[in-house]
Order: C-alpha cells, then structure tokens, then sequence
C-alpha cells in the first residue's frame, strides 16, 4: 500500500498516532475500539519501536532491542484478545549467575530447588529469599493500583485532581504503617542498601540488585535504584505471568499483534510514514505534515514518542508555557545500555554448566533456557558505573544474557542460536562521542567479558550486532537511548513523569497528547501509558 | 507395584521430584520438571513428547472385524479406509457411553481399537458368532504422542514416509531410523501432532532417535498435566473426569448420552443397527437436556473477590479435576468437571455439564470458586468448544 496515494484519498481521521511502538499500537487500539478513525505513523518499516524482530542474518531473528517481557498489563491482553492476535509468551525459567571461582548461583522456577541452592551458598539467605519475596509481593501491591491510575496533580484543587488525592491517600492509609514505612524506604533507598538489610552472599545482593539498575544511570550504590528493583517485580504478581517470560517469535511479535488488534478494530497503521511536526491552529492541534509533505488532518494528535520529540521536535517551543519548556528540557534520558546480539553457530561452552565432562546437576541441562547474569558481585556493577560515570562504557559491563532459540527453535536454523546480551554501561554521552571505533571496542569489551565464562565464544559467533545508545537513539529515535523514553528516577514518576501539570497525556496544545513509556507508569513492554492516555482521550473528548 | 512403561528406563530419570501418577495400572510421569510450564509451552510451541503406552489397545482381525466394531461404536465403521482412524464413542443398549477411543484400520481385515479401560469382554459380548479374533496388545505394542507445531518436521528428519501429506486422522505403517512403527496424526491436544505405535523391544530405540533429532526442535518430554492444560484449551472430554462409564455409574445420572459429552458429531443415526442406536434416535428427536461447554470464567470478577480478601488471584499452573457448582441467578443450572487457567489464551476456563435451556454460548452464569476458604460465585459465560483450534491441527 502507498502511503501517499491513501493519504491524499483520504486525510481525515479522528485521530492520529504518531509512532508505532507498542504504546502508540496500544492506544490506538483502544481509541478504535472505541470507534474512532485511527490511523498510527510509524517512521520504519516495522512497526514496534524498541519491540521489534529483525532477521539481521537469513534464518537468524533478533529481538533487537527489547527482549523480554512481563509487565504487559493484563487488561490489556484481555481487552485485545492479544493471544487470539499472536500473543504467545512461553516461559524463561531461571537466572543463573556465573561466579568468578567457577561455581554459579541459580535462582530455579521451583521454590525448593531454588531454596536449596540459594542454601548452599548461604542457609541464612535461603531463608530470607521467600520472606523477601514476601515483601516484595506486598509492595508491589501497594504500587498495582497507582499503575493502573492517572496521576492526581497535587498542586491542583480540581475536583478530579482532589479526588484522586483522596483515593491515593486513602490507599496509603490502607497499607499500614510497616508497609508504608517499607515502601517509603523502597522508593528512596539504593538498592545495595535496601538488599543488605535482607542478604549476606554478595553474587545472590549483585544479581538482585541489577534489575534495580536496568535502564538508568545508576549504579547498585546510588539512591534511588531499589524503586526500579520493585518496577521490575511488577509483572509477577497479577493476571498474566508468574514470571519473566519470552514472547514466541521475538518482542517484535508482541507490537505484531497489538497491530493486528488495532487493525482488526479498524485502525490504519502506515509504516514508512516519518511524521515532521504536528499541524498546530490557535493553539489546537489540526493534524500532522510528514516527512514526505502530506498532510493528514484529525481532532485529536496523540504522541507516543519520548517527551522531548513530544514537546521540543514536533511543534514550535511558542505553543508551550515556559516552564514546560524547561521541564523538558531538564527531563533525564542518560541511555545507559546498550545490546549485542549474536547469531551462533553452535551453544557456546559455559564453563559454570559442566565439571568434568558432566553436568554439575540434572538442573544445570536446562540453564541456557534461561537468564546468565553476569553480575559476580555488587563491586563489579559499581566499578561497571564508575566508567560510565566519568564517560567511559564498562570494561566489564554488567550482562543479561539470553539465548531466545532455546526457548523458541524458530528464532534460528537448527542446533543454530541466537543469544541476546542486554550490556550495562554505555554511556550515551561517551568521552569523545561514540564511532564507528569506539562501537567495536564496545562489543570487544562484551565478547572478552563473555569469554571468561564461555571460553569457546569467539568461535561460535556467526555475526555480531552491537548496539550503543546513539544506535538506539538513532535506530528507534528513543532520545539519548533511553529505553524507558526517560530514566525511572523518582523525580520523573507519576505526577512529574514527564512533567508537573502535564503528567495526565494532555498537553498545552489542545487536541495533542501524550502516550508513550515517558508518560505515567511508563517503561518496559508494559502499554498501560497507551492504555490510560486512550482512556483519558476518550473520557475527556479532545 | 504399578506397572512401568517401555519407555521407563528413559523417563524415570528425568522426573526430578518423583512426580508420578497411575494411569491404567501403570506409572507414569505428571511432569518432568516440578512445574508443567516448560513442558506445556513445548505442546504450542515446539515438539512435547508423552508416554501414552497406558492406553489400551486391541487387535481385531478376521472377515468379521469391520462388522464387530461397526456393531460396536456409533461411527459408520464399514466406511473406514486402510489407512483411516476414527475417534469414536460406543454405548450401551440405552445408548449411554461406555467409553471413547479410537479405531484404526491397520489393512483390510485388520483393525486397532484404543480405549480409556479395559474392554475385552465387551468387544467378546459383541463378537458372539462373528469370524473375528481380538487380541490385547496393551503391553506389547508402546505408545509415544509427539505433540506439537514443530512435530511433523522432527518426524520429516526421521521416517521415509511422506509425513507431510499424511492428513488428519489418517496413519502410515513405516520406519523411523530402521525401527517399525505405525505413525497416526492423532493426538489429545487440539495441536498439530503424531502418536508413534511400536513393539515394546523396540520402545526405548524410538525414544532415542526422537530425542536425538528433536533437540534442535526444542523436543521436550511432557507429562499428564501438561496434556490435561492442552486438551481442556482443546475441549476434549476424558474419562473418568468429566464422565463416568456406563459400565460403572451407579445411578442414571451419571451416565451421558454422546450429545451430552459434546460428542453429538460422532453418532451416526442411519447406518445399520449398533449398540444404543434406538435409545440415540430417540434422544435426537426431544430436546437435549445436558450439553458439554465451555466455561470462561470472568478475570475482573475473580479479582474482585480475591481482592476482597486483601489477595490477587492465585494462577494455578496444574488443571483441576473437581466438581465445581454452576449457576444462573442464584440457581444451580450445571457443574464444571475440570479446569485451568489457560497459560496461552491467559484465561481462567473450565468445561462444564449445563441444563438446558443454558448452555447457549454466550449466557452468563456464576461459577462456585473458593477464596480464601470462602465460597464465591464468580462471573462467567458459556463459550462454544474448543476454545483453542489452531488451523495446523488440521492442515
């Protein structure tokens, strides 16, 4: 289909979704179903975003950016129907952290062999894991019903604003005062800190303490990480997954079939269609010019990009109040990651798997069907930040290994692999900028790193994508790489995310609104920012 | 002592938390892992291999043999070509279903009947005067179903045989690497999928070879929790379960006519004169008092009511066999027999016995669920089956 022929036919819409990452897909899903002429515009040729699948090599899929998932909200699979669409997510069962002296530590999908392997490290903390695990269950509920909310602005005294004040007050009253006092501690404290007061052995501190890191410019040490620690338990407790799960076919298949249910409301979805600026009348959104010129008119503009494509590239700095504008302009992204993605020839030897020529355990055979966590101690994820705190990528970066066609055999020809390696740190704002040169070295330090646990690596390796923050930034337009479209830091959640006053969708141009992971609760293939900004839309008309 | 399978030697090893189950007196594994996550996914996404050699198996030859089974089951027998399988009931004289299985024509006088239970002596009663031998091959012949979207290219590596073309429902008498086998597109999971006949002594070769030449599949032993997860998604009936024998009921309540099990589509009321045949032809005519649905059990309903107890829903990774009350508007209208929450379709379902005039797909009723030790009804509605019918289960 040409996108110019059907947009002169036909320019009129009653909404328009800038950018098909699986939060714009999500919201224009719901406005569809709602009955709204949709139309999304996305700037590739796939749609996704940072959820997409490429055959980067024939026969070898990636899931090039993202490449887990559990924290899609389970409304939202259920409003869809996602499964009835391609929604398949097949399960990843462990985490295995290779130590430096050879051994390794495991965390299991059973409770008792996770429990007795955590004992043979330390009795103490295979008792704490479930008590933990306990607490963290509670405060991941304490947090479920403001994901699930707009943000009351608490400076306000609208009605609606108060109401939800009374609401979120109410809840916190509900909580009692332990678990208040817990989350309180949760949202302010580092997560070394926060895990010290439960743990002993540092790899079991170093593990846990990297979802708490994931995504931001923190390191295990720096206040604030063990808020993202808990962003990550999300997805455990409610309607869809017991765990982190892996999407068949790639996250790719994950924006695919929010596609599909979109389509199948009636939405349009045009890939190859790069939005230049949104058309701004009276201070009122009219529709968008693309890249190509054409002009697509709608009511209602909604964006799911970050906050600074949103407010600073897509309409004119005159249409928005000051100090919005220098909201956005202070708002943190600092990508902080990066990603290598290998296509295999064969399973690369991790030596923590086998001792002389067998398994260490029946358990061991199935390992590489899960996570490999390079994170031996929480010394090595602060000093990883501390090269990138003074503008240099992690000689021996943090690493989430994954290795999908060992879940799914459609990701690669058979007994070939593909293996995904979430790098942390890259700093966005490298010493020097990053180059051609400086991408290599980057991959360079991820292959030596990985070669210490996997001796045979470099001979398995058929072709190697690194992938730095301006790649990522330049790939999926994700400013400074950010994969959260802006870093989880306290200051820059619920009501300030992305602004204060602008944190329900809306913004200062009437019309134009907000939808991406840089609005509330935003970050990871989780579509309640899309969701709630469809809902808001439709509540509030245009 | 139950009994051990062929396959035993290469299954005991992998059930890491002796989780073991009977199965027609023999023991058999609910799953290899602790959890049935892994083996459950490999049934939609890859290749799941279970040990069906409890089943029981029957040969039947002779000049007669066509007509024994014809005089047996309600599908039209005498239209079964070498080659074919058919799933079918049989009942008893008041046309109440004794059990399900399958028959396979072997060759032109030969035929192979699978069953839930032992049914020599019914195939005996209805062979009296026929030119028929029945022979129980139970535990000669082993069984193994390979169940899965990746199944047919595992076996495309292994067999001569044209696996590509064998259609639904439909069998080849070949070799995978050298050993004999009859190789039938059969299965109880609603999935594309093979069930492998072969000699016991031959047994665990074929597992081996299978094993070998699926790990680049993701070829993945399964268990009975796995399977069950599968075919109530699949809306297939089991024994036991969701029915009992006529052969055992011990009042007429428990017995059901086919249409009561879902089984409408397997009666055939005008070829000639077979157990039950009368009883079904009248049933036909009134009204059907008891259908076999589907159950979708509504999620914001049971998250309210678990939320009332200060708890999210509990995500039960095993199926339930139990009886569970259904209603509609305060009066019980059926009961649920099993259930699961769907790991692929991410629903709560369960399959049910609803009263006319109820069971029409789409009307709402309650579900008796337990909170918290409390007693709920929670929202649901009435679907048609399956709830899952992928199309390379049939293509």
């Amino acid at each position: 289909m040409s996108p110019t022929a059907t947009s002169k036919s036909n320019g009129r819409y009653d909404a328009i979704v800038i950018g098909g990452g699986h939060n714009g897909l999500v919201t224009a899903a719901y406005l569809a179903r709602a009955g709204k002429k949709v139309v999304v515009l996305e700037r590739r040729p796939l749609v996704g975003g940072a959820a997409v699948t490429e055959e980067v090599v024939p026969g070898f899929k990636f899931s090039v950016f993202s490449y887990v998932v559990s924290l899609l909200r389970p409304e939202i699979i259920r409003d869809l129907d996602l499964p009835a669409h391609g929604l398949q997510i097949l399960p990843l069962e462990s985490t295995v952290t290779p130590l430096d002296n050879g051994d390794y530590l495991a965390g299991w999908a059973d409770a008792d062999e996770t429990r007795r392997e955590i004992a043979r490290h330390s009795p103490r903390d295979a008792e704490a894991a479930s008590q933990f695990g306990r607490l963290m269950h509670h405060m991941a509920m304490a947090v479920k019903p403001i994901l699930g909310m707009v943000p009351p602005d608490p400076a306000s005294l609208a009605p609606s604003d108060l109401r939800g004040l009374m609401k979120l007050g109410g809840h916190f009253r509900s909580l009692g005062a332990e678990r208040f006092h817990a989350l309180f501690k949760l949202m302010t404290m580092s997560s070394a800190d926060y895990l010290d007061e439960w743990y002993e052995f540092d790899p079991l501190k170093a593990t846990k303490s990297a979802s708490g890191i994931i995504g931001t410019f923190l390191g295990p040490r720096s206040p604030g990480s063990a808020y993202v620690l808990l962003h990550h338990y999300m997805g455990e407790i409610d309607g869809a997954f017991r765990a982190w799960g892996f999407q068949k076919g790639g996250t790719g298949a994950i924006s695919e079939s929010i596609a599909s249910a979109a389509k199948s409301f009636g939405a349009e979805v045009r890939t190859d269609a790069a939005v230049a600026r949104v058309l701004v009348r009276d201070g009122r959104a009219t529709g968008v010019a693309l890249a190509n010129g054409d002009e697509l008119s709608a009511p209602i503009v909604v964006s799911g990009l970050d906050p600074r494509r949103t407010f600073v590239d897509l309409v004119e700095s005159k249409e928005l109040p000051d100090d919005l504008v220098s909201s956005i302009a202070n708002f943190r992204f600092r990508g902080s990651s990066g990603k290598v993605n290998l296509a295999l020839d064969a399973l690369p030897n991790f030596s923590f798997l086998k001792d002389n020529g067998g398994y260490r355990s029946p358990l061991m055979a199935n390992a590489l069907r899960g996570a490999v966590s390079i994170s031996p101690s929480l010394q090595y994820l602060e000093r990883a930040y501390d090269d990138a705190k003074y503008g240099e990528f992690s000689r021996h970066p943090y690493m989430d290994i994954v290795i999908p066609s060992m879940i799914d055999p459609g990701m690669a020809p058979p007994g070939k692999h593909v293996m995904s390696i979430f790098v942390q740190y890259a700093p966005y704002n490298l010493n020097g900028g990053w180059t051609d040169e400086k991408r290599e070295a980057f991959g360079d330090a991820v292959i030596d790193t990985l070669e210490r646990y996997a001796p045979n690596i470099r001979s398995v390796i058929r072709h190697r994508q690194v992938l730095t923050p301006a790649d990522i930034e330049r790939i999926t337009g994700l400013s400074e790489g950010n994969i959260f479209q802006g870093e989880l830091a306290l200051h820059q959640l619920f009501f300030l995310r992305p602004a204060p006053a602008w944190a329900k969708y809306r913004t200062p141009v009437k019309g134009y609104w907000q939808c991406g992971a840089g609005t509330h609760p935003g970050g990871g293939i989780m579509g309640a920012s899309g969701r709630l900004a469809a809902l808001e839309i439709l509540a509030r008309g245009a | 002592m139950l009994k051990t399978t062929p396959f035993h030697v290469r299954t005991a090893p992998l059930v890491r938390a002796q989780t073991w189950r009977r199965w027609a007196g023999y023991q058999v594994a609910s799953a290899y892992d602790p959890h049935p996550d892994r083996e459950y996914a490999a049934v939609r996404n890859a290749a799941a291999l279970f040990d069906v050699s409890p089943l029981y198996k029957y040969l039947i030859r002779g000049r007669d043999a066509a007509r024994l089974l014809d005089r047996m089951v309600t599908r039209d027998v005498t239209k079964c070509a070498v080659g074919q399988i058919l799933y079918t009931p049989w009942c008893d004289a008041h046309g109440k279903v004794i059990d399900d299985g399958t028959v396979s024509r072997l060759d032109d006088t030969t035929y192979r009947l699978t069953s839930a239970e032992p049914n020599i002596r019914w195939l005996a009663m209805n062979g009296v005067g026929m030119d028929v031998t029945i022979e129980e091959v139970s535990a000669r012949t082993a069984a193994l179903a390979l169940q899965g979207p990746l199944s047919r290219t595992i076996l495309q590596q292994l067999t001569p045989a044209d696996v590509g073309k064998l259609k639904y429902f439909r069998l080849v008498q070949t070799t995978v690497r050298d050993i004999p086998v009859t190789i039938s597109r059969t299965g109880y999971t609603g999935d594309l999928g093979y069930e492998l006949w072969v000699d016991a002594e031959r047994a665990v070769a074929l597992w081996d070879a299978l094993m070998a030449c699926g790990e680049s599949f993701g070829i993945t032993p399964a268990g009975i929790w796995a399977l069950d997860l599968a075919r109530i998604e699949a809306g297939l009936v089991m024994l036991d379960v969701d029915y009992y024998s006529a052969h055992h009921a011990l009042i007429e309540d428990q017995k059901s006519f086919p249409e009561e099990i879902n089984l409408a589509w397997t009666v055939n009321l005008d070829k000639g004169p077979y157990n039950g045949r009368r009883a079904l032809r009248k049933a036909r005519a009134g009204k059907q008092a008891w259908a076999f649905v589907g159950i979708e059990v509504n999620w914001e309903s049971l998250e309210r009511l678990h939320a009332a107890r200060g708890l999210p829903p509990h995500l039960p990774n095993v199926a339930w066999r139990a009886s569970a009350p259904v209603y509609r508007d305060g009066e019980q209208i059926g009961y649920a027999t099993s259930g699961c929450w769907s790991p692929l379709l991410k629903r709560s379902l369960a399959l049910a016995h609803i009263q006319a005039p109820h069971y029409e797909p789409g009307t709402r009723v309650e579900i008796e669920v337990t909170v918290e030790h409390h007693r709920e009804q929670a929202d649901a509605v009435v679907r048609k089956l399956p709830f899952y019918d992928p199309e390379r289960k049939r293509a």
